[in-house]
């Protein structure tokens, strides 16, 4: 009697734990980590979007959940824990910081598929990387800003002093240098991502300096708020459109668009195709757009920018084309040279033109 | 109207009952934030209180992240404790914890990768010896030049946090890692790792050091007349100097000890759950840390307690964030209404409240 009770218990439970993996089969379940806020209207807005995108193209066949404000460090590990717990799948995990928790949750979870943004570890076959040729969009900003300054001062608002940011930096200064060679270029680091506060002081420190056209590669809006109190100055929407600052001081912007990949990475999960990849796409993958240039800026500056974005999609030049020095003057690339990728993971040098140290 | 009329002795009773009704009352408001939002009160309360401890799916992970959370937060609070029950007012516990981290994880790497037993020892006497050193700013500015020790230790929050930066930037900083700030990874390399001592507990150094600072501090305030000392200072200052207590020493000594406990905090933090000296290592434990002192009325069992609370409405709000998609400002919103409730309600131990009809004065 007792033995057979605890066969039908262990029937029960052996029925109850096929139908819950059936069910759990039925949907996939893809969860983010963000490091902002959803309305951040920069890189966690546009993270956001592309799990929405990713919800509109799979409608009832999977099942997004997202947790913003995540702080990158000890937290992060247990936020991605109580994820794979909960039956995600896929999990983006969308902050350089996140990098070390990525890994060390996927050694838990073979069976769950980590993404992890701007990252370069993939320290399990359950790991993948990606990320965005976000210099190829600053070289198109750095041509509008070196035709577009009068004081011919251009401010950059950076983060962190990572290789990723340090492209931007010499991707900016080479293609507005090359449109007007008096333009000098001043960087304030904030060492944060996302600090409207500590965005807007940076912003302001930059214009009283008598700098007119202000880069950022922070998240939030605050710069172009800041740039909006002064007449006669610019910038440009980072991460996201930031449409609301059209047509000035908003004159043109860098959109990050995920949602491509967000969709093929996912579709990968449901049809079981799945594998470790470290994507860098560009403006030519669609993960990088332009917004629209407004008509605060001259019709040919415009189109010399237009020409310029439509030359890096096409793969007829590349923002890093010798000759080039570094800042202290030795080669780094010949005439005609293209940079390779690892240099520029890796980069951790300015070119020739900037001044002052990248923090050490 | 209602009448505040002081009781002539606190009311133990309510001392002991007002948490309760803290916890209570933040239900009831919480959840009628919740319901506000759209979503159910029942479920999000449960979820936050109920399914760390409890749930089938998450709680054999949550329940020992729940120690992992309230370890630093109790280590910190136990030493603050000490000085605010003096009177001395240590507000830069954040800047100590930097700074123990710092030292420790300087320390070991200094013998990477090497693997010898003692190094983990001495990483964790670098760690304490860091936190004492940033507290000593503050202590010997205030007995020699009369400096107020809250903006002295405050202040030097901000400088702990500059020399993280420069730490993760460069002296720190992994020469394996492509240029990236973060310094190697000390929970990977077992001479300096400090993992759950059994496994699925979450029990580290960290979090048994916490239990001994609880206990070494009750018997401290209860039976040792250095506890007296400091009780005595911070509730009669005069009867103290006549009593023959030297107010420099214990300054000296309240911010040394709260500051090597806030060092080893930092220090088994950085070996164990964050693993690496990074730009934002720190998460804000100093400054939570005091909030847990109060919040456990400055008694060691209290903050242990209330260290654990904390850390249940940090783990419970995050699963809260996730499951149900609220908003984090919400959940941050509902830990907040939890300490002005726990401050309200304060008052019933020290105070009755009449109904005052017709006793017009």
């Amino acid at each position: 009697m007792r033995r057979r009770s605890l066969l039908a218990g262990a029937a029960l439970g052996l029925g109850l734990t096929l139908a819950g993996t059936a069910m759990a089969q039925d949907k996939t379940k893809a969860c983010f980590v963000y490091v902002g806020p959803i309305g951040d209207g920069g890189w966690t807005y546009q993270h956001h979007q592309g799990l929405l995108a990713v919800q509109e193209a799979f409608g009832d066949k999977v099942e997004t959940a997202y947790q913003e404000n995540v702080p990158e460090g000890a937290d992060a590990e247990r936020v991605l824990t109580q994820m794979a717990l909960s039956g995600c799948d896929i999990i983006f995990t969308t902050s350089f910081g996140y990098m070390d928790a990525t890994n060390a949750v996927a050694a838990k979870f073979p069976d769950v598929k980590f993404e992890h943004a701007t990252g370069y570890k993939r320290e399990h076959p359950n790991v993948a990387t990606y990320n965005a040729r976000f210099y190829e969009g600053r070289a198109v900003m750095g041509t509008i800003a070196g035709r577009m300054t009068k004081s011919n001062k251009i401010g950059y608002i950076a983060s962190f002093p990572i290789p990723e940011v340090i492209q931007g930096i010499n991707a900016s200064y080479i293609h507005a240098k090359k449109v007007n060679p008096d333009v000098t270029i001043s960087v304030v680091w904030a060492y944060t991502w996302f600090d409207p506060a500590k965005e807007a002081d940076a912003a302001k420190a930059l214009i009283e300096q008598g700098v007119d056209v202000i880069l950022s590669h922070t998240d939030s809006t605050a710069p172009l708020a800041e740039l909006a109190k002064t007449p006669g100055t610019i910038g440009f929407g980072q991460a996201s459109d930031m449409a609301e600052y059209k047509p000035s001081p908003r004159v043109s912007s860098i959109i990050d668009n995920w949602a491509p990949y967000y969709i093929k990475r996912v579709g990968a999960v449901i049809d079981g195709t799945w594998e470790q990849a470290d994507a860098w796409e560009g403006i030519a993958g669609g993960e990088v757009e332009i917004g629209e240039i407004t008509e605060a800026v001259p019709a040919e500056v415009k189109a010399e920018a237009e020409a310029m974005r439509d030359a890096i999609a096409a793969g007829s030049y590349h923002p890093f084309t010798g000759p080039l020095n570094k800042q202290d003057g030795t080669p780094w690339l010949a005439e005609g040279e293209t940079a390779s990728d690892g240099d520029l993971l890796g980069m951790d040098f300015y070119v020739e033109g900037i001044e002052g140290d990248i923090p050490k | 109207m209602f009448i505040l009329e002081k009781r002539p002795t606190p009311s133990r009773f309510w001392m002991a009952a007002t948490p309760i009704l803290a916890v209570i009352l933040t239900m009831i408001a919480g959840g009628l934030m919740f319901a506000i939002l759209g979503k159910d009160p029942f479920v999000a309360i449960r979820t936050i209180f109920w399914d760390p401890l409890f749930d089938p799916q998450f709680a054999s992970y949550s329940r020992p992240q729940l120690l992992v959370k309230a370890g630093p937060l109790i280590l910190i609070a136990i030493g603050l404790s000490l000085g605010f029950r003096a009177g001395i007012w240590n507000i830069g516990a954040e800047g100590q914890y930097i700074m123990g981290a710092i030292f420790g994880a300087a320390a070991g790497l200094a013998f990477y990768p090497s693997e010898n037993r003692l190094i983990f020892p001495l990483m964790v006497a670098a760690g304490a010896f860091g936190g004492w050193v940033w507290a000593m700013i503050p202590a010997i500015l205030r007995t020699r030049f009369r400096t107020n020790e809250i903006l002295v230790s405050l202040l030097l929050v901000y400088v702990a946090q500059s020399l993280l930066a420069s730490m993760a930037l460069g002296a720190l900083r992994s020469p394996d890692g492509g240029g990236f700030p973060g310094s190697r990874n000390l929970s990977q390399w077992a001479t300096s790792a400090n993992p759950e001592l059994i496994v699925g507990t979450g029990m580290h150094w960290g979090v048994v050091t916490a239990f001994i600072a609880v206990i070494a501090s009750y018997i401290l305030l209860q039976r040792h007349i250095l506890g007296f000392q400091i009780r005595l200072a911070g509730e009669a200052p005069r009867a103290a100097r006549f009593a023959g207590v030297n107010p420099n020493r214990l300054v000296v000594l309240c911010l040394g000890v709260s500051g090597a406990l806030a060092g080893l905090a930092g220090l088994f933090e950085v070996t164990g759950p964050a693993g690496q000296i990074s730009i934002d290592f720190n998460s804000g434990y100093g400054f939570t840390a005091i909030i847990v002192a109060f919040l456990g009325r400055l008694n060691p069992i209290g903050i242990l307690l209330a260290g654990l609370l904390m850390a249940l409405t940090y783990i419970g709000g995050e699963l809260a964030q996730f499951m149900l998609g609220l908003p984090s400002a919400a959940i941050q919103a509902f830990q907040g209404m939890l300490l002005f409730f726990l401050l309200a309600v304060d008052m019933l131990g020290n105070y009755r409240i009449r109904l005052g009809f017709g006793r017009a004065a």
